[in-house]
């Protein structure tokens, strides 16, 4: 298995920059929402490991809505990020950017501070800017750009030929019907047009980590039972104690903000989604915040690694960051369909997982017990949500017109073509699905 | 059921409660205010049709309903105003995100409209009228008295049409509608209701009530000590020394759908090759029902809380036809209503709803992917135009629909049925196809095609009917806001009284005090 990593890398802007920025990011459209793949600045499609990326101004558009804490306004400079996702390592891509892409990141980073004075080479300036993630959540671990395509050329080459065959003669059986499709995949594959690359063995170094990590949760928890039992009843307390004072801080987005983020919506079947706030302040939440985002982290990697999330299938990634030194958070995804059916999913399906991660950003609707309340308040969540969202300036995608629904069911039937013996059931569901 | 709860009927415009199915004809007005002072008489005088119940049936109708436009001409304060959500005060047509994402695009596209883009800043009212067969024309020169032309300008008379249970392309309509719940006999609950159930809370219609989340939808208060008018609107029940201008209101979408009669029959004729069962067969499949509005799924021997098991033309949903085997999963009426719960199929009791919260219930692989209908129902009040008689010789005549849907939130319902499932190319799984007849055919971004429709076929392969052409035209298209009885008053006393465009007062309440309205409007009442 080849096992997906993200990038982020995050660079203040200089001052006085922001508009010439924004004119060189808007130059790496076709048109507003629409990338072109090989723009000069950062020529996505050269990488065929990158499955998306994105470029956007992060810019703390909600930064006064502390001092309903009595807290001060946390400076933040907005800052430029550059994120993604990749097959593999992300030192091996983060090299590979680095030189291909050098001239074109050179003139981005150009627009930044501490380029200038920066002494190494572009591959250091940008480890020296890569921001982890506090959780990453990938749709189907293992799945690479180059399956996805594999098996979506594969699904259109049999459709044709599945079209092609029932309109020359009333074909009834359904295994004869499978066997000439099976032939015909041999043949295309003998000529080379069709390909379809086994799985790569996973690494030695990969399995171990992923082992290691799988037991830490587990381990951690019985060593800390003892500490657990004294400690979770009064956290609890706690917690129902600060959720009971926040502040209720909902106004509504202009109209202006809402027009910039919808630009760019609903171009293709999918759509990326940013936000970013302030975590709540204290140390108490900040610590919660950290446990959650460890579990949350823990379930993506070792729980939901095949196509759902919860009850949520439309979502292709997602990640939590830390930035400004804890204060705030940056949330990102990828999901199909509208931002209305989005938020659709995260009230009526998963409202509960929203408001574990979210409830400790400032502006949140109020929770109960950090599960209860909170996106189940439909409008103020709405609102909340939009209001914290930031446009991608250039957004790219190495499979439009793809959703994860499409690609699991690609999968599948790959699968059809490999598995053998299929009874004639299987068959008929099997060839239903091409 | 709490006071603030109990339905004030007299207060709602009929057209809520009621389709004024016994008043054949009707007539439909787009009007300019061209005097406030007239307008705000005129309003406060008219004789608008209420959802209470008569002793016998009326022999005429009016309805009115209000562009943010028209708000602004009767001299609505811009905070107020303001208050209203954004699909309102943008309109269905401005904002190119907004026509992109409803389809409008291509030949639907809003630049094309013979109303309701270039000419929409003129609109500020829709007239509804209706009256017993052969009589509107006299009915509308009733209304359109001295008071009634000094204050207004039409601007435009849609076209309509006696009314007939069946829409242009031959298909029974006005079958299936949601049940209003007004004694709120059922409980509204975020994750409660596991099945499909026809019952609706009141609130999902119109304002000021609980909706399906138990909440209340957004909606302009204004204070009555900015705003001295406002005594005549009822409180608002969360917001103690406020008035709600929203409630007994709902939002009114219309689209003037033009459909291509005898395209889409030599469309299916040519596919059926001529067999005129066929024919007919596939006809159906793109609706969902047979012409007689028979549905292709088996009425459910499960219960469906607002449909009686005896009206077996509506007593179904799709639980037992996950792949479509029975109904294409593409049919147009499968998509506009996929009648599905708030849990797949199977999903009851505590521990099996933790399970598939979870995601753990991988059996329901294909029955999860749609949301749940309850969010997104409509209330349907359209009126067919320009039938061509079978004796006429004319057969080039413009027909088609004028689309009605009412709603307490327009993006959560109009639109998102709109975009998310109708004319979506990845509803529920599906690909390359839209709804068949309503959606535009442009291809992806990548070069899919989406002008397919495919049909399930539990023998094996899936059929696919190639190059649909798009069988409905949009021709014009508006939101308004029909407001509560009250609320009409309230405009008409403010337009009267201020006829040089000043905001009443003067005195403007300040932002903060705006926003906070805005903002806990929906939680209160919840600790
Ligand atoms: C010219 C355009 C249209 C035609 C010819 C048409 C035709 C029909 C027909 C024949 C039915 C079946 C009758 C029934 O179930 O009551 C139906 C149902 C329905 N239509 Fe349309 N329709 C059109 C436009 C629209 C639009 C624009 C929408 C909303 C976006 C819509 C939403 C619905 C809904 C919600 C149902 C009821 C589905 C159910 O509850 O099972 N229709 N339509």
């Amino acid at each position: 298995m080849t096992p997906q990593s993200s990038f982020m890398i995050v660079v203040p802007i200089a001052s006085g920059k922001r508009d010439a920025m924004d004119s060189l990011l808007e130059s790496m459209n076709l048109a507003p929402g629409r990338v072109d793949p090989h723009n000069p600045v950062i020529p996505f499609a050269l990488f065929d490991e990158l499955h998306s990326a994105r470029l956007l101004i992060i810019e703390a558009n909600t930064a006064e809505d502390i001092l309903a804490y009595d807290t001060e306004v946390r400076h933040w400079t907005p800052s430029l990020a550059l994120l993604g996702e990749v097959d593999g390592e992300r030192g091996q891509f983060l090299a590979r950017l680095a030189v291909v892409a050098s001239h074109g990141l050179a003139t981005l980073f150009a627009l930044c501070q501490g380029f200038d004075t920066h002494q190494g080479s572009m591959l250091s300036f940008l480890q020296s800017h890569q921001t982890n993630s506090a959780a990453d959540y990938v749709n189907w671990r293992g799945r690479t750009v180059r399956q996805v395509h594999e098996e979506a050329r594969l699904q259109r080459f049999l459709a044709e030929r599945l079209s092609t065959m029932l309109a020359e003669d009333g074909h009834t059986d359904v295994r004869q019907i499978r066997q000439q499709l099976l032939t015909s995949v041999q043949l295309e594959q003998q000529t080379g047009r069709l390909t379809l690359t086994p799985e790569a063995p996973t690494s030695w170094r990969h399995w171990w980590r992923n082992a290691l990590h799988l037991i830490s949760l587990p381990v951690i928890l019985l060593l800390l039972t003892p500490v657990l039992v004294v400690v979770l009843p009064l956290a609890l307390w706690r917690l129902r104690k600060i959720e009971k004072n926040d502040p209720d801080i909902d106004t509504k987005s202009t109209l202006a903000h809402i027009r910039t983020l919808s630009r760019i919506e609903d171009h293709d079947v999918s759509n990326q989604f940013n936000v970013f706030g302030d975590v709540k302040p204290g140390l108490f939440r900040l610590l919660l915040l950290k446990s959650v985002m460890y579990i949350v982290s823990y379930a993506a990697r070792h729980i939901y690694r095949r196509g759902y999330l919860a009850r949520v299938r439309t979502i292709h990634f997602a990640r939590w960051v830390f930035l400004n030194q804890n204060r705030s958070m940056y949330f990102a995804s990828l999901y199909d369909g509208s931002l209305e059916s989005y938020m659709d999913d995260f009230i009526n399906k998963v409202a509960f997982g929203l408001n574990l991660t979210f409830s400790h950003g400032v502006g949140y609707p109020r929770t109960r017990w950090m599960i209860k309340g909170g996106a189940e308040l439909e409008q103020p969540f709405k609102q909340t949500l939009r209001r914290h969202q930031l446009p991608a300036a250039v957004w790219y995608r190495a499979h439009p017109g793809l959703t994860a629904i499409d690609m699991a069911r690609h999968a599948r039937i790959r699968r059809g073509i490999e598995e053998y013996p299929l009874d004639n059931a299987q068959i008929r569901q099997w060839l239903s699905e091409i | 059921m709490n006071d603030q709860q109990t339905v004030e009927f007299d207060d709602i415009q009929a057209l809520a409660r009621f389709a004024h199915g016994h008043l054949q004809d009707s007539c439909f007005l787009l009007l300019s205010v061209i005097d406030r002072h007239a307008a705000g008489r005129w309003l406060q005088r008219a004789n608008i049709a209420t959802a209470g119940q008569k002793a016998e049936l009326p022999d005429t109708a009016v309805q009115i309903a209000f562009t943010p436009a028209g708000l602004t001409a009767l001299g609505l304060p811009e905070q107020t105003l303001m208050q209203f959500p954004e699909d309102y005060l943008t309109g269905i047509s401005g904002d190119e995100s907004r026509s992109r994402r409803l389809g409008d695009v291509d030949h639907n596209a809003p630049a094309l409209w013979q109303w309701g883009h270039h000419d929409w800043h003129a609109v500020h009212l829709l007239l509804l009228l209706y009256s017993h067969r052969g009589s509107i024309g006299r009915f509308r020169e009733e209304i359109a008295d001295k008071g009634f032309d000094s204050a207004f300008h039409v601007c435009h008379t849609l076209p309509t049409d006696t009314l007939s249970p069946h829409e242009p392309f031959g298909f029974k309509d006005g079958i299936s509608q949601p049940r209003i719940d007004w004694q709120h006999t059922q409980r509204t609950d975020v994750h409660a209701r596991e099945a499909y159930s026809n019952l609706l809370a009141p609130g999902e219609i119109v304002l000021g009530y609980d909706n399906e989340y138990g909440q209340l939808t957004p909606r302009p208060l204004v204070s009555t000590t900015s705003d001295t008018h406002s005594v005549i609107l009822p409180p608002a029940v969360d917001h103690p020394g406020y008035q709600d201008m929203g409630r007994n209101g709902t939002y009114l979408v219309l689209r003037q759908l033009q459909q291509d009669v005898s395209g889409f029959w030599k469309y299916v004729h040519e596919q059926a090759r001529g067999n005129a069962t066929l024919a007919e067969e596939l006809a159906s499949q793109f609706v969902g029902r047979q012409r007689d509005g028979k549905p292709l799924v088996i009425p459910t021997v499960r219960n469906i809380p607002g449909i009686s098991r005896k009206q077996t033309d509506n007593h179904f949903d799709y639980d037992d036809d996950p792949y479509g085997f029975q109904c294409p999963v593409g049919a147009h009426i499968r998509r506009s209503n996929p009648r599905s719960g708030d849990f797949p199929p199977g999903v009851s009791g505590f521990w099996s709803r933790l399970v598939s919260t979870l995601g753990f219930n991988r059996q329901a692989e294909q029955q999860d992917l749609v949301a749940s209908s309850r969010f997104h129902r409509l209330l349907r009040r359209g009126r067919t135009y320009g039938a061509i008689h079978p004796q006429s010789a004319e057969t080039d005549k413009e027909q088609g629909l004028q689309f009605i849907s009412l709603g307490a939130n327009i993006t959560r319902q109009f639109e998102f049925v709109q975009s998310a499932w109708s004319i979506s190319s990845s509803f529920a799984g599906t690909r390359e196809e839209r709804d068949p007849l309503l959606g535009h055919r442009r291809a992806l971004d990548n070069g899919t095609r989406t002008d397919n429709f495919m049909q399930a076929d539990a023998a094996g392969a899936q059929r696919k009917l190639p190059s649909l052409p798009a069988f409905v035209t949009v021709r014009g298209a508006g939101y308004f806001f029909m407001p509560g009885l009250r609320a009409v008053r309230y405009l008409g006393k403010m337009a009267e009284q201020n006829p040089d465009g000043a905001t009443p007062n003067g005195d403007e309440p300040d932002s903060a005090v705006i926003s906070e309205i805005n903002s806990s409007s929906s939680v209160a009442g919840r600790p």
